[in-house]
This record gives structure tokens, C-alpha cells and sequence, in this order.
């Protein structure tokens, strides 16, 4: 056990917990946030992707001691006033179904689109292919990143 | 009939629900406030906060005008949270606006809750569209009263009652005059006229939509109870086959590990509602419990099932379907009719297990309290179910559960089964305290309640006329009742009224048959059930007859469908199941069906020319009473990987309740097709599942689910029938006809390999 200084939506918080607990468990059971889900524990399905400064990563894979000082955002830190124009997006193309990968699905289109405004096909398919969706909401996933980039234009 | 009952059982209230209704009614307002829009008597739209206007279990409205709905069937992702309140609230003529949903716990009192087999819509449609239709009747007789005016002068809209003066009363004012009123029977109600529908038909979004965006939404492991101690379980890999010894020292070493023991289950078959057991481990935390997991040491127990492989066993099961089975339908002569056959087509279909893989994995949160009563929560889709099997695990009268259900990370009929939810249950009894169970992504898929395995033998005669003359259909799967019963040896007519005795094509030599097969794992029914396995079977053939006889497939189904007629299959198949309706109520209609198949046709552009590498297929299937046509195109290229840039459905399932939700469950049924016929599949060998997680238990991701899905909806004023489970069946054959015409490789075997 050990005492941790993060940094989670410009928050600054303070964990003591194993220095190997990946970050979705310190999420979810150590600081109750739990947007971020568990999908597969080994990095496979992306359900619990967060951004550690700026980069989307699946946070079932990431050591709590690797990630002091640096900044992390989950699903909750994203649009905490305003809808994000990705959540936005989402609901306008009403894209969930049972919704519970698209907290994951959400924060990889976030990333995407904050490198790459107007994606193309093929980068929307490397960017979103870490994340599953059993649902197959797809169809609608690209189609709202699509209508963020059209607004991005 | 279970229709009727639900209609009679639905509509009484006890003391105890009223209170509790009011409650619900008025949280967070100001109690006992009267609030007026305004001083004119004529125009109030409010009424005493605290009024409450309940006259059946599933809406009321307080005098504030909040209509609080409550939801009983389960969320997984097909939108039903949504669906079944915005009838009430058309029938209400309520504002979506003001309606708040309240997930219902696990009751008998709301009559039906298995949130399973695409029957929702059908089967509360009408007691919905009641309840709705009488709150607006209390309410237009309350105005009618205060106004001293024939109610047939009133009509209401948005929420408001309003004469035909002008004048006007809001719903919440008319609350407490209306509930001092006698409730209408529901036979004396006016139900409304589909072209004044106001949801009923339209798209309405789903009501947790913004909660979902924004990480809010609560399913089974993000119910928080602070003091809950976190478990996993290691179990044996062959299910049910139990434990010599363990040794848990290490483990117990792990800073944060409370507790290791054995949780004694049953041998094989494990049923539906017992758990699956194995060495507990409880922790302060998740990660703590897991690696202690990895740290536990046993010696597991050989079981009944462990010479269990499927390699073996689904190369028995297609040499049991070369033999003449047992007929489950028979019409003419089918012997005589395939030695005079002119051709035969002749195929056999390979289908292998499947898990259900739901995004999220089986959880549940239990707390076993002093008093004897145990609360549970959790992602499920029979609340009550497991309301009785928690109370028959800890031996205690169902009125001391209490289930609460909570949205569903997905299910695809996984989360029907109570076993993961009585397992907390006994772990939170034996610790004494709350518990949260988590079911590994790994525990998901080596220990399911898998898709069965199948083999399929058809033989297809056509006459000198080049006319089909005979249809032979075997299907040789182990039941999914072998998973409770171990005299189940067969498969169930339920299980072959999917796909092979109700088979709908005129064809003049009939048999369809069936024989033995074990049931050796836990086997389960997954979106559209054995649906899956025959649909693919008589989709693909189908294709091959087209081909030999030189017809086009679309022409070829059209002409093989026959006569417009409603099939009479209660005298063609004894015990018919037409899934649980009776066939007067629910026939199997050719002229719908072949309307999907000429509506898809056109919508397609079928027949266009494509261009090399490219191919379109199409398939049509009748399942859980709706009727699906389908048309996918695909394109392979030299590596032999296979795109899906577009995909046609029209279906008729009926009215059309929440057609942007119909549509949803059709472009995602084709993308669980595409995990289906193109990635996915479970082996076993020696009595353990070969997979473990998503690096090997493959599924549909963005890249290989199909890049366009129209869905066209047939209009129509008949019952609302299935829309959860029908895309599947007829997507996979479309696919695979698509392929042969892309590549002239012809799929047997699922999952798809190109060669």
C-alpha cells in the first residue's frame, strides 16, 4: 500500500491503495467514479478508456504508480457543464442502446477528434477498433464523429 | 392466455403500493403546497402537491402533473424502459416531459417481468395502452364534473384537459378529484384511433439517454453501498465437476483478503438458478480480490463431462444426422418423393457454440441483513426469477427479497439466468455483510449458458419439371433443457418450432426430423436461439436449390412460398409452439412474409451488377412472430477478408411502437451476425471452454460490422410482434449467399472461413 497523488479531472485526489491496481479499480472502488467500466481487465475491449494527458488508454491495464503527475480525465471530467460536442453528438444520433461501453466509446472519439478534426474512414476504424460493442451501436458511432467533424470544418 | 391474466392481475392495487406510489409522486417537491398557475378557476393547471391520482400499478399522477411510470421490464439495450411508458403516456395524452420512470422491483404483481424472447411490446402493448386510457378517462370525468359538463364535451392533450369552450384544467389539478372517482373498466374504455397516435409510431429517444453519455447511468456494479466487500470466484473449468482440495495460504497473505472457502454447487447439470461455485475470495477492494484469485491453489474434480470435446462431438452429431431421425413433421411422402427426384441438393450445416459475451460481465450486489431479509441488485432480465431463487438458496419466504434491477451492460439472454445473483446472495449470507460479485470477463466466457452446438442434414428434391418436390430437414443439437434435467436427451419441439417444423414454404414431401445429442456444458438460449443454426441452414440451401434450378434466389423463395394463406401448423406438427401465442392469434402469414421479400427486393436494388469480388445474398425468416427479409452485400478482396459496406432488412413485426429503437435492434442484430458468422466460437476440450477473453473469444468490432444497415419497417395496424431477436436468423445465410456470389466458395461451417 501506498499513498498516490492524482490528478482526475483537473482534481487533485489522493489514493492509498497497491502500487499495481490498475487505474479503473482505483476509479471505481477507491474514488466511486464509476463512469468508467470494466470490460475485459486485459486491455481487449476498451470499455474503460480514459485519457491520461490528452492520450485515450484503457485504464484496466494501467498501474496506479505509473500515472502520478499526469493528467487524467474520465467520462465525468468531460463536459461537466456543457454536454461535450461528442456527447452531443451522441445523443443527437442517438447512438447508445444498452450504453454501458459508451463512456469508452465516448473518450476514444474524444481523443480522435481532438488530433484529427475531420477523420477519415479508415482513421475513425483505427482510432474506435480497441473499443467493443456488442450492442453494434457502429453504424451510429460513425455517423455522430462524422457530425462532429462536419462541425469541426 | 397468459395475456388475460396479466390483463386481470395488472389493474388492482394494494394499500401498501398507494402509499409507496405517493411517496414516489411527490419526492423533492413541497408537500401539501397548493400551486395555481393562476387565480381563474377555469384555468388551474396544478393541484395540492401531495394529491395522488394512482388507479393501477404501473402510472400516477400527483397534483404537481409529474406522471411517474412504472417501468417493469428489464433495460439491456433494446429500449423497452422507453417503449412501454410512451404508450401509457400517448394513451394519457401525458408530456413525455413530465413523466418520470421508476424501475420496478422484482414482482409478481406486474405480472410478466422476463425481460426475454422479444415479447414485451407484444405482450403488454394493450394492457398499456389500459392503464394510459384510464388516468385520461378519471381525468376527463373529474373535469367534466367541476365544469358540470357531458365529459363528451372534454377532450385532453399535453398534459391539460380542455373543454370545448376553450377552457382548461392541467392533469396535475384534476389529480385529486380524479382519484376520488370509481376506475373505469378497462372493456368500457376508448382506446385511440392509430392515426392519433402521438409516440405510438414516432421516434421517441430512450429516456437514460443523457445519463448513459455522461458516465450517470447505474448498472449492476455501480450500485454503491460503502461497507460492500468485493468477491470473485475461482471456479472449476469443467462446470460442475467440483473440488478435492485447495490451499489458500498465499492468498489469505494479500493485504486486504478477508476471507477464502468453498462454495459448495451442485454436480452436472447445473440448472439455470444454481450457482456454478468454487473457491470464494473476499476483498476490500477489486484488484486485491483478483490477484488473490491468481494465488489460490486447487486440485479440481474430473466430472461427468470431461472426455467433453466438441471437435469430437460435432462429427458425431453430423453422423447421427445422416441417419433417418425421429419426424417431428411429415407431410406426402418424402422417400418416395427424393428416389424420383430429378436433383437433389444436398448439404450439410455446422454451427459451434457461442457465448452471449454481454459488454458487461454477470455482477450482482447482495446484502444478507440481521433481520433475515436479504436486498439484492444487479443487471437482470427475470427479476423474478431471482426473487425465488435467492429465497429457495437461503431458504427464505420470497417477501424477505427484495431485487432491484438495475440498467443491463447488455444480455442477450445471459442475465434471464438468476445463477451469478443467488451466488451473491449466498456469499453476502456466509460473510455476513454486503458483497459485490464480478464475474471476470474470463469467468463470462469459459462459463456460460452457451448457444448450442449443431448439425444439419438437408436434402432438397426437385422434380423433371424443375419444381422443389420435397424438403428433408434433420437438426441435431443438445437441448437446452439438458442443462436442468438430464433426461432432456433431444431437442424440444419449442427449439424446432424455430426454424424447422415451421418452415413456410408449399412444398408437397415433408420431414423434418430430429435425434439425440447430450447435453455436456451449460446450454442456454442467445438472441434467437436455435433460430440462429436454422436459419442458416435453410437460408443457405435455399440459395443452392435457387442456383441448380436456374432461378433467381428472391423468385425462388417467392415461388416456393406458394398460395397467400395462414399456415395451419397446429394440425401439421403436434405440440406446435408459435412461441408461446396460439396460431389464430399470431398466424404465420405468407402474404406478409412474401412482402418483405418483394419490398427488400426493390429496396436492395437487387440484382444490380457487381463488380468483381463483390456479391449480394439474401435470406428470409420468420422469428418470434415477425417477418424479416434481408439482403447484404459484401466485398472480399484477394487476402480473403471480408467487408459488409451495406445491409437491407424490411420488417414486419406489426406496429411499429418505437420505430428509431426497431431500427436500432437491426442495425445492431446484424452487427451480432457478423460476430456470429464471421468471428466468433466456442470449443471445449476435455470438458473445459478453450477461450478466455476477447483475444480469443472473437467479436464483430467497428471494422468488421457492417458499414451501412437501412432498415425499412413495413407499416401496418396488426399486434406488435418481435424486434430483439429476428435480425439474426436471416442475416448470416444473406451474408454467406453474398460470399458465394462474391467468391463461388459455398459456407457450411460457421464461424465463416475463407480458404
Amino acid at each position: 500500500m501506498a499513498i498516490f497523488q492524482l490528478d482526475i479531472n483537473n482534481q487533485k485526489m489522493e489514493v492509498d491503495c497497491a502500487p499495481d491496481m490498475p487505474l479503473l479499480w482505483c476509479l471505481r472502488d477507491e474514488l466511486v467514479m464509476t463512469g468508467t467500466k470494466y470490460g475485459c481487465g486485459k486491455a481487449l475491449c476498451g470499455a474503460c478508456t480514459v485519457h491520461v494527458d490528452g492520450e485515450p488508454v484503457r485504464s484496466c491495464s494501467l498501474p496506479i504508480s505509473s500515472i502520478e503527475n499526469k493528467k487524467i480525465t474520465t467520462i465525468e471530467g468531460v463536459g461537466m457543464k456543457t454536454l461535450h460536442p461528442v456527447q452531443k453528438a451522441w445523443i443527437e444520433a442517438d447512438v447508445p442502446q444498452c450504453g454501458f461501453c459508451q463512456s469508452g466509446q465516448i473518450m476514444s472519439a474524444i481523443a480522435l477528434l481532438n488530433k484529427t478534426p475531420n477523420p477519415t474512414d479508415d482513421e475513425i476504424d483505427a482510432a474506435m477498433s480497441g473499443n467493443i460493442c456488442r450492442c453494434g451501436t457502429y453504424v451510429r458511432i460513425r455517423k455522430a464523429i462524422k457530425s462532429v467533424a462536419k462541425n469541426n470544418l | 392466455m397468459e395475456n388475460k391474466d396479466t390483463k386481470t392481475s395488472l389493474f388492482k392495487l394494494s394499500r401498501r403500493d398507494f402509499v409507496r406510489l405517493g411517496a414516489i409522486g411527490t419526492s423533492g417537491l413541497l408537500l401539501g403546497v397548493p400551486i395555481a398557475c393562476s387565480g381563474e378557476k377555469h384555468e388551474m393547471l396544478l393541484g395540492k402537491a401531495d394529491a395522488i391520482l394512482a388507479p393501477n400499478l404501473f402510472v400516477s399522477l400527483s397534483g404537481t402533473g409529474e406522471v411517474t411510470i412504472f417501468a417493469h421490464r428489464s433495460e439491456m439495450g433494446t429500449g423497452i424502459r422507453t417503449s412501454l411508458p410512451l404508450i401509457i403516456a400517448d394513451e394519457m395524452e401525458a408530456d413525455w416531459n413530465k413523466v418520470k420512470l421508476v424501475q420496478a422491483q422484482g414482482d409478481a404483481k406486474y405480472g410478466d417481468q422476463n425481460t426475454d424472447g422479444s415479447y414485451s411490446v407484444r405482450m403488454f402493448y394493450q394492457p398499456m395502452r389500459i392503464a394510459g386510457a384510464t388516468i385520461k378517462t378519471l381525468l376527463l370525468q373529474a373535469a367534466a364534473e367541476e365544469w358540470m359538463v357531458d365529459v363528451s364535451e372534454c377532450k385532453a392533450e399535453n398534459h391539460e384537459v380542455i373543454h370545448s369552450s376553450g377552457k382548461k384544467f392541467g392533469f396535475g389539478y384534476l389529480a385529486e378529484r380524479a382519484s376520488k372517482l370509481p376506475i373505469p373498466e378497462a372493456a368500457n374504455l376508448m382506446l385511440k384511433s392509430p392515426e392519433d397516435f402521438k409516440f405510438i409510431t414516432k421516434k421517441t429517444s430512450i429516456y437514460d439517454l443523457e445519463d448513459i453519455v455522461t458516465g450517470k447511468a447505474v448498472y449492476g456494479l455501480d450500485v454503491n453501498i460503502p461497507e460492500a466487500k468485493i468477491a470473485v470466484i475461482k471456479r472449476n473449468p469443467e462446470a460442475g465437476a467440483g473440488i478435492i482440495d485447495f490451499d489458500s495460504k498465499d492468498a489469505l497473505n494479500i493485504e486486504g483478503v478477508s476471507k477464502i472457502y468453498q462454495m459448495e454447487a451442485g454436480g452436472f447439470p447445473l440448472e439455470f438458478d444454481k450457482p456454478v461455485g468454487g473457491i470464494v475470495i473476499i476483498a476490500k477492494n477489486t484488484w486485491t480480490a483478483i490477484k488473490a484469485r491468481d494465488a489460490v491453489k486447487v486440485n479440481w474434480k474430473k466430472g461427468v463431462n470431461s472426455n467433453y470435446s466438441t471437435n469430437d462431438f460435432l462429427a458425431e452429431m453430423s453422423q447421427t444426422a445422416q441417419k433417418k431421425g425421429k419426424a417431428k413433421r411429415t407431410q406426402g411422402n418424402i422417400n418416395e418423393a427424393l428416389k424420383n427426384a430429378d436433383k437433389i441438393v444436398k448439404s450439410d450445416y455446422l454451427v459451434p457454440h457461442f457465448a452471449h459475451s454481454p459488454m458487461e460481465t454477470p455482477c450482482a450486489v447482495a446484502h444478507y441483513k440481521s433481520d433475515g431479509s436479504c436486498e439484492v441488485w444487479g443487471p437482470v432480465q427475470s427479476p423474478q426469477w431471482v426473487r425465488g431463487a435467492i429465497a429457495g438458496a437461503l431458504e427464505l419466504p420470497e417477501e424477505k427479497v427484495t431485487v432491484n434491477v438495475t440498467l443491463i451492460g447488455s444480455a442477450f439472454g445471459r442475465k434471464s439466468k438468476p445463477d451469478f445473483m443467488v451466488e451473491a446472495a449466498l456469499i453476502s449470507k456466509e460473510i455476513n455483510g454486503p458483497v459485490k460479485l464480478l464475474w471476470t470477463r474470463e469467468d463470462d466466457i469459459q462459463h456460460d449458458f452457451y448457444h448450442s452446438i449443431c448439425a444439419q442434414h438437408l436434402e432438397i428434391g426437385i422434380d423433371q419439371s424443375n419444381k422443389v418436390n420435397s424438403w428433408l430437414h434433420r437438426s441435431i443439437f443438445p437441448p437446452i433443457g439438458g442443462t436442468t434435467s438430464v433426461s432432456e436427451k433431444e431437442a424440444s419441439i419449442g427449439e424446432l418450432c424455430m426454424g424447422v417444423l415451421d418452415m413456410p414454404y408449399e412444398i408437397e414431401n415433408i420431414s423434418c426430423e430430429t435425434n439425440e445429442a447430450k447435453t455436456q456444458i451449460r446450454i442456454g438460449w442467445v438472441r434467437s436461439v436455435a433460430n440462429i443454426n436454422h436459419g442458416f441452414a435453410i437460408g443457405s440451401i435455399l440459395d443452392e436449390v435457387a442456383i441448380t434450378r436456374g432461378v433467381d434466389p428472391i423468385e425462388n423463395a417467392l415461388e416456393l412460398l406458394g398460395s397467400d394463406r395462414n399456415i395451419d401448423f397446429d394440425s401439421l406438427v403436434d405440440g406446435f409452439s408459435n412461441y408461446n401465442e396460439k396460431v389464430e392469434e399470431f398466424p404465420c402469414n405468407t402474404s406478409r412474409l412474401r412482402k418483405v421479400i418483394e419490398t427488400v427486393k426493390e429496396k436492395s436494388n437487387w440484382g444490380k451488377t457487381m463488380p468483381k469480388g463483390q456479391g449480394m445474398g439474401f435470406a428470409a425468416h420468420r422469428s418470434f412472430l415477425s417477418y424479416v427479409a434481408c439482403v447484404v452485400e459484401v466485398e472480399v478482396n484477394d487476402k480473403k477478408e471480408i467487408k459488409i459496406p451495406m445491409v437491407h432488412y424490411v420488417v414486419d413485426c406489426g406496429t411499429a411502437v418505437n420505430p428509431d429503437r426497431i431500427k436500432a435492434q437491426f442495425e445492431g442484430g446484424a452487427s451480432f451476425g457478423a460476430s456470429l458468422a464471421l468471428k466468433s466460437e466456442i470449443t471445449v476440450k476435455n470438458g473445459a471452454v478453450e477461450q478466455e477473453n476477447f483475444n480469443n473469444y472473437l467479436v464483430a468490432r467497428i471494422t468488421d460490422a457492417p458499414y451501412n444497415t437501412e432498415v425499412h419497417i413495413i407499416e401496418s395496424d396488426e399486434k406488435p410482434t418481435g424486434v430483439g431477436e429476428p435480425p439474426i436468423p436471416p442475416f448470416i445465410p444473406a451474408l454467406c449467399n453474398a460470399i458465394f456470389q462474391a467468391t463461388g466458395q459455398r459456407i457450411r461451417q460457421l464461424p465463416i472461413k475463407l480458404v
